[in-house]
């Protein structure tokens, strides 16, 4: 069963990365963006049929290694 | 007096912290990260590098290795641990050290000679130290400290922090911050002072025709202290 899960920079993070970005799109035109922030996606293939168990051992992993609480946010976005 | 450099894969910096401990009378040994147990050590050093290609999170996979877990209880029994830039941020995916280390402010590889100040003490790594201000080396991508206000309030009240980057009399100004570190923070201790962090490298200095001596007195007075 594939697992998908998002981490985000926590919002009073700063991030430079996606501050850049954002300049790079106001440079090529796109006016219109107040603030962009970058984050990872993970797809995991579990070894597991029931989906709240997947997701349970997807959010393990989040909380353990995928991400880190001080500065980030982990959320599971979907189950195929 | 014992120390143990782990060697994660990807590291690069174990080399010459073990030719500085040699050079200052430890007696070192290098540790391979899938080992499980650590040798008997008076100090232990996680050096830096990029140990598995800075992947996910720089650290991160690191402080999950197997030898990870007895360097841990060593922290936790009193052990003197130290981690150098990659090792610092290994201590703090670990959880010994509070923060973590962000990307550098500018986005870009910072690698030269910075001032740093030492001041507080009243610890196992920096006690019997006559002077406040080394010149040592930095060269990091992920070196911008960063912890919640709570925390910060936290490692303040504990007298937590440990080095901070200045000016070369030790002006701790914004200006003569690097990387965008909170309050111009360059190492940090854990709350019993026996676990240190830091992003320079005292080991880069150890050599005056090299570079300068600076990290020559922190090792000297570091196996004095441990003596």
């Amino acid at each position: 069963m594939k697992i998908s899960a998002i981490i985000t920079l926590k919002k009073d993070v700063l991030d430079p990365q996606g501050k850049v970005i954002q300049q790079a799109l106001d440079g090529m035109g796109f006016k219109n963006v107040d603030e962009v922030r970058q984050g990872k996606y993970f797809e995991i293939d579990v070894k597991e049929n029931d989906p709240k168990k997947a997701q349970e051992i997807v959010e393990e992993m989040c909380k353990k290694l995928l991400a880190n609480l001080v500065i980030e946010n982990y959320k599971i976005i979907g189950t195929q | 007096m014992k120390s143990s450099v782990i060697t994660f894969p990807g590291s690069n910096c174990d080399r010459d912290i073990d030719v500085a401990l040699k050079k200052f009378g430890f007696k070192n040994q290098m540790v391979w990260h899938n080992d499980n147990q650590l040798p008997k050590s008076d100090l232990v050093v996680l050096p830096g590098g990029f140990s598995y290609g800075d992947y996910l999170r720089c650290g991160s996979m690191a402080a999950k290795s197997k030898i990870m877990q007895s360097v841990i209880n060593f922290a936790k029994s009193g052990g003197l641990v130290m981690g150098i830039c990659n090792g610092f941020q290994i201590l703090v995916e670990t959880g010994l050290v509070p923060g973590v280390l962000l990307r550098n402010k500018y986005l870009e590889f910072i690698c030269k000679n910075v001032f740093v100040k030492i001041d507080n003490k009243d610890n196992p790594y920096f006690k019997n130290l006559d002077k406040e201000v080394f010149k040592f080396h930095i060269a990091h991508n992920e070196g911008n400290y960063f912890c919640t206000t709570d925390q910060l309030k936290e490692i303040e009240d504990n007298n937590q922090v440990a080095i901070y980057y200045c000016s070369n009399n030790g002006d701790t100004e914004e200006r003569f911050n690097p990387n965008g570190s909170i309050k111009n923070i360059a190492g940090i201790f854990n709350k019993e002072k026996n676990v240190l962090g830091m992003m320079p490298h005292p080991e880069r200095m150890i050599d005056q025709s090299l570079s300068g001596e600076d990290g020559s007195l922190f090792f000297k007075n570091l196996i004095n202290n441990i003596k």
